[in-house]
């Protein structure tokens, strides 16, 4: 037996291939995160990812990512960064830097967002934090993007002496702890005084959980219910040992980064180098809701501006497959009659819907749910349909 | 779990065991356990006839596709259908329930030049993570 590299997930700088990564690691220095002796202890397999040494399974993807969807899920995320942006210019500076308007920002409020490129592509997604009670805004940035994303953020600020902003990168004193699944809510209500069934999505608050001072958000990469902490980094493991420890009467279990992928694209949350990239632009990655063209201007307004009046080229579909024939997967061509129509961005086994789906930057005119595409697998064109998106919507109460 | 004694292996992390001129080929518990969630499986036909160290069938994974290598010469009589449709069966049973094809063989003496269940066992622990 041996792997197809062709075949293989991801196929890019920090991808999730487990095998080959082990004998050039030797050579990188790898970082790690506060829990990683949590990880040795409970199995983990641990692999190379943008730079850190990081889980990619405990019990099992598929076991793993149907925890998430029918019990709660822990995730370590020490390896994002966060940025925290202070000044009397701090809003200006974010809104000349990102896609969305910063300033519908309440106090407590939290917003997905793009740094977009002069061209109108894609440097980076990222989450704006406008903290209450606080001045400025804390802005967490995608492990594999963060040296880019800090460096960017930086040169935006020193080429604007004018601007009276502070950029610091606190990722060293922060740690980053998901909670994900139905039962989520139910675990950290033990740990805290704090009413925070009140909490809703997108915002977030200090609190006191597990006697630790954190910073909760509801928010998540999952599509489910659930919160991301941050923690002062000493904390990190007090924190993960509590919420563990809460959660093992209601089927808690460690996530690694295998079902984090394969959770995100069921509920059709994109990933940067697969559905975002510098020459994506934001309007083909169907991300228009995350733009406000209105709010003024910032980098790369007039070139989003102008794909969005003329209308993309690409765009970007999500697919099932109708053969049996394996998965699609990341850099697969896509063809329709015989003609190249794009490429597949991400794609996988999902456990939930028992089917091979996936995400296709594709060519606009081909577009269309119920719609056909071939994807190429091994060389073979596989049926497959368009399907509406998000593949997986939790229900709500 | 231990590489049975009463089979061969290859280096690639097949098994074979004889009955008169019939080999059964599974791939090993190694193997499982380093693909992962296995999702997807494609075996040859019956009436097919494969070759020694020729790719006759693909095992994916959540994490990757994989070849599966013939240990001998032969042609298929039998293939598992009920692993074809639940492929995760690999993982739970590879050396019993999860066999995937049964080949007449040309000449049973292939099975000579391949890894006893010992020396298997040390390829394995030297390729573990």
């Amino acid at each position: 037996m041996a792997e197809r590299p062709e075949d293989a997930c991801g196929g890019r700088e920090d991808d999730l291939n487990m095998k080959d990564k082990d004998a050039e690691s030797g050579e990188m220095e790898l970082r790690e995160t506060a829990l990683r002796s949590r990880h040795a202890e409970l199995g983990a397999r641990l692999i190379p990812f943008a730079g850190w040494l990081m889980p990619v399974q405990y019990s099992g993807v598929i076991d793993e990512h149907r925890t998430v969807r029918s019990a709660a899920g822990l995730f370590d995320l020490g390896h994002m960064g966060q940025v925290r942006v202070t000044g009397p210019d701090a809003l200006p500076y974010l809104q000349l830097i990102t896609t969305n308007d910063v300033s519908a920002l309440s106090p407590g409020d939290a917003q997905y967002s793009l740094l977009p490129n002069e061209q109108g592509g894609v440097i980076d997604d990222i989450i704006v934090y406008r903290l209450a009670d606080e001045p400025g805004y804390l802005v967490v940035v995608n492990a594999a993007n963060h040296a880019k994303d800090v460096s960017w953020m930086q040169q935006q600020r020193s080429t604007r002496p004018e601007l009276q902003v502070d950029v610091d990168d606190v990722s060293e004193s922060l740690g980053m702890i998901a909670i994900q699944g139905p039962t989520a809510a139910a675990i950290v209500a033990e740990l805290t005084e704090t009413d925070l069934s009140g909490l809703e999505p997108f915002h977030c608050l200090r609190a006191t959980v597990a006697d630790l001072p954190v910073i909760v958000a509801r928010t998540g990469y999952t599509g489910e219910d659930g919160f991301e902490f941050y923690v002062p980094q000493e904390q990190t493991v007090a924190l993960w040992d509590a919420l563990f420890a809460a959660g093992a009467s209601r089927g808690l279990k460690p996530i690694g980064l295998g079902a984090r992928d394969t959770l995100r694209l069921e509920a059709r949350m994109p990933l940067y180098g697969n559905e975002l990239a510098d020459d994506i632009s934001p309007i083909e990655a169907g991300l228009g809701w995350a733009v406000k063209l209105d709010k003024g201007s910032f980098i790369g307004r007039e070139a989003i501006a102008a794909v969005k009046e003329s209308g993309p080229l690409r765009r970007t579909v999500g697919f099932q497959l109708l053969e049996r024939a394996g998965s699609a997967r990341h850099g697969y061509p896509v063809k329709l009659d015989g003609r190249d129509v794009g490429v597949v961005t991400s794609g996988a086994h999902s456990p939930t819907l028992g089917s091979e789906i996936g995400l296709a930057l594709v060519d606009a005119d081909v577009a269309g749910v119920g719609r056909p595409l071939e994807i190429v697998i091994r060389g073979r064109p596989v049926k497959a349909e368009q399907v509406k998106l998000p593949f997986y919507r939790r229900a709500r109460d | 779990m231990e590489s049975p004694g009463d089979r061969k292996y290859t280096k690639t992390h097949e098994w074979v065991a004889l009955e008169g001129d019939v080999a059964t080929i599974g791939v090993t518990d190694f193997a499982q356990s380093e693909l992962g969630d296995i999702t997807y499986l494609e075996l040859p036909d019956v009436g097919d006839t494969i070759s020694l160290d020729q790719a006759f069938g693909i095992i994916e994974s959540v994490k990757a596709a994989n070849d599966i290598f013939s240990p001998v010469d032969g042609d298929v009589v039998e293939r598992n259908e009920d692993v074809v449709s639940a492929p995760e069966m690999i993982n739970a049973s590879p050396y019993s329930d999860a066999w995937l094809v049964r080949i007449r063989v040309a000449d049973p003496k292939q099975l000579d030049a391949l890894l006893s269940a010992e020396e298997y066992a040390e390829l394995a622990k030297s390729s573990a993570h």
